[in-house]
């Protein structure tokens, strides 16, 4: 009987302590944070538009929530659904949208990353429908530039048009010590190295590296491949018709693996904002990231496009544009396509794209925007995106996501023992393995 | 139904009527409230596991739904791999290590709270506190203190501490015994989760333990002293063997917690350099929804289900057993 009462009591006490675990642990998953209301029955005035995103944030909420204003200005009787997913820098979203389009059921129209990533596997489905008449309609084909469209066509069929678009291979650095030293903003990998050499006796960081998300660091040896191979022989490498076995990846991986020497040494601690804000304080001279780290430095830093923060190609990647840029398309499943086609217009028009552009801190894809909307920064990566000819970027949706995947576990490893062999057998098996297009 | 069932039993007279309706109708009871749960457990959990473990053996490794019988493939692909033996290197050592040092300090604080202390609900609430957090939370957290170029080390070094610890970012292994591709022994940096993680449930080792300790009756220590017994000898042979039942559901419910973790090292430390604080959640989570590589994930789910059951079903055995004696 003691024995009973006594289990009775504990056990009464883990299921109450359990439930609170459980609760707690409920609230951190990857719920859909639905910021519209999501009614299942179409308003009886009009049609219903379900827009799915990961666009949680402040500023890129704030810039969908324009859009959609816009959108509504010209089609009042649409009902915009925003169905945004918060978390994991989109892959929550992906999850849940993965679900969705697998259960045939899926949104008016969904955010991807333009490239061979996810809207390559989304189109290879048989989930899109091709957009051919509608560019043709509306005068696309020549509103954005054709190493853009390339980046959205597969065989012959565009299946998506871009709202926005970002860099990945800017160099930030900071103007103050690149002064004080009498530095210049490397434009090669030797120049770069004399340069850290130089900081590195002034007790500077020559290289601020974060690597918390298991991304960065890839993203930045993604910017040193470019620069060492060129475009041709990477796009091909991206292209899955080059061998990731050459001279060149070994080159890169090799030249990768001596930049870290010269990293902060908890880069594997620190996320993408920290190891800019470690520039920005002079703590450190040089950070690679996209373009996206140009709104932390002016929105969160207040700082000056110039003499806060300067900017400049990777090394070796001058005339070279890698390109993120955020696409919608119409999906193959849907009951009705008139919403999203409408929603389409306006997402490419001139109109709806500086609308939301600069409230996004990202720049429009269109040939004819309007310069004058954008900070001293975006104004001058604008001037290369028109110009230059557009790469892609391993991670950010750019390749097959197995193949990042990959590639990201095969640089945890590759960070700490910085065995070039071992990583680049490890890559090679890798683009084997998830065909990269 | 009910209001229909009762006046109706009211008027009946005869005894074995009436005895063979209640009967009916408590099954019936009993059916009707227990259905929705049987109903969607079924369905949501061991549904779902069955369907895993069905994905787990297809060729499903891109968004392409592909069911094609793969055999044990995917269970080949991801044992072959550093991460994956990594993972389950780094979950033995996290969940042994998880469990002892809760229950020590758990037990530990259980006692020192039933002394009859003075505000005694004042500490057991700061000492459960941490609960009440969130993984992600506590991981953030404890990431900062934790940073060896921001946190603690800061007052570590102004202490004048020469060989400061790179806590979690530390990619050395304790005893490094090579083994296939990895190294067997305890890696560093999982000890500065292991603290976050002691942190956060040792509070909850607590509450259960003093739930243990106030049902051990005074008779028996008073007895105990009455024949001689120190303090030390009552706790050794009187309090300790009570606690038995107690200990076994903590080491129950930390396993569970321990072998889940996944919001806190996906907020403190990601799966690490070299992947010295990945775990098998978040190895799953990763393949599944980052690499698309849905059979690959599912195997992984499978091979943490089945760890899993190997410390559940041996405790559900014996409380069934014990269940039976009684």
């Amino acid at each position: 009987m003691q024995m009973k009462k006594k289990m009775g009591v504990s056990l009464a006490a883990v299921a109450a302590l359990g439930s609170i675990a459980l609760t707690g642990c409920g609230s951190q998953g990857a719920a859909p944070a639905s910021s519209g209301t999501t009614p299942t029955t179409q308003s009886a005035s009009g049609q219903q538009l379900q827009i799915f995103s990961w666009w949680t944030g402040v500023a890129s909420s704030k810039a969908l929530k324009s859009l959609i204003g816009v959108f509504n200005q010209q089609y009042p009787n649409v009902q915009v659904v925003n169905e945004a997913v918060a978390g994991g820098a989109g892959s929550n979203a992906k999850a849940v949208l993965a679900s969705r389009m697998e259960a045939g059921n899926p949104p008016g129209t969904f955010q991807v990353h333009g490239g061979n990533g996810s809207l390559l596997s989304w189109i290879q489905a048989g989930d899109m429908q091709p957009l051919n008449s509608l560019y043709q309609q509306q005068g696309w084909y020549h509103a954005f530039p054709q190493s853009l469209l390339n980046l959205l066509t597969v065989n012959g069929k565009i299946y998506a048009v871009p709202v926005d678009m970002q860099r990945a291979n800017v160099l930030w650095y900071n103007p103050s010590i690149f002064h004080k030293y009498n530095l210049t903003p490397p434009t090669t990998f030797s120049q770069f190295f004399a340069d850290a050499a130089i900081l590195k006796q002034h007790g500077i960081t020559p290289l601020a590296l974060a690597n918390h998300g298991n991304w960065e660091a890839t993203l930045l040896w993604s910017d040193v491949l470019l620069g060492t191979v060129g475009v041709n022989e990477y796009n091909q490498l991206l292209d899955g018709k080059a061998s990731w076995n050459s001279p060149g990846v070994v080159a890169a991986s090799q030249t990768f693996a001596k930049m870290l020497s010269y990293a902060n040494p908890d880069y594997s601690a620190l996320h993408w904002q920290q190891a800019d804000q470690l520039v920005a304080e002079g703590k450190a001279a040089m950070n690679v990231q996209g373009d996206w780290a140009q709104g932390y430095f002016t929105t969160d830093l207040h700082l000056t496009p110039g003499t806060g923060f300067g900017w400049a190609p990777t090394p070796g990647t001058q005339g070279v544009f890698a390109a993120v840029t955020d696409v919608f398309g119409l999906p193959a499943k849907l009951k009705n396509d008139t919403p999203t086609l409408d929603f389409l217009k306006v997402l490419g028009s001139e109109k709806g794209q500086d609308v939301f552009n600069p409230l996004k801190g990202t720049f429009s894809p269109r040939l004819d925007a309007n310069t004058s909307l954008y900070d001293a920064y975006s104004r001058s990566a604008m001037a290369s995106y028109k110009k230059d000819p557009l790469v892609l970027v391993i991670g950010q949706g750019g390749a097959n996501p197995g193949f990042t995947n990959a590639v990201n576990n095969a640089m945890e490893i590759f960070v700490t023992n910085h065995n070039v062999n071992q990583f680049v057998s490890a890559v090679n098996s890798a683009a084997q393995a998830n065909p990269l297009s | 139904m009910k209001s229909e069932t009762v006046p109706l039993k009211q008027t009946q007279r005869t005894t074995k009527l009436r005895k063979h309706s209640k009967i009916s109708w408590d099954h019936f009871f009993s059916i009707t409230t227990l259905a929705p749960s049987i109903i969607l457990l079924g369905v949501f959990v061991y549904g779902f596991i069955f369907w895993t473990g069905y994905v787990s053996l297809t060729n499903w490794n891109s968004f392409i739904p592909d069911f094609s019988f793969a055999g044990l493939k995917n269970y080949f692909l991801v044992f072959e791999t550093f991460r994956f033996q990594s993972d389950l290197r780094n979950i033995v050592v996290f969940t042994i290590l998880f469990i002892i040092s809760c229950i020590v300090i758990g037990l530990f604080l259980a006692i020192l709270i039933d002394q009859k202390v003075k505000a005694e609900s004042l500490f057991r609430s700061i000492f459960i506190f941490p609960m009440a957090v969130s993984f992600v939370v506590t991981g953030v957290i404890w990431s900062w203190i934790l940073n060896p170029e921001t946190g603690v080390n800061l007052v570590l070094k102004a202490m004048g501490w020469k060989h400061l610890p790179s806590w979690f970012l530390s990619t050395t292994i304790v005893p490094n015994i090579t083994v296939g591709q990895i190294q067997i022994g305890i890696p560093l940096a999982l000890l500065a989760v292991l603290i976050a993680a002691v942190w956060q449930m040792s509070g909850f080792a607590m509450a259960v333990y003093l739930a243990g300790l106030r049902g051990i009756s005074d008779d028996i220590k008073e007895a105990a002293r009455i024949d001689g017994a120190g303090s030390w000898r009552i706790f050794w042979s009187i309090i300790l063997p009570q606690l038995r039942a107690t200990t076994t559901t903590v080491i129950i419910i930390l396993t569970a917690a321990s072998l889940k973790v996944f919001g806190l090292i996906y907020a403190m430390t990601g799966p690490g350099q070299e992947f010295v604080t990945d775990m098998p959640s978040m190895n799953m989570f990763q393949t599944t929804f980052q690499g698309n590589q849905f059979a690959q994930g599912a195997a992984i789910s499978v091979v943490l289900l089945l760890i899993m059951a190997a410390f559940i079903v041996p405790y559900l055995i014996s409380t069934l057993k014990q269940g039976e004696d009684e």
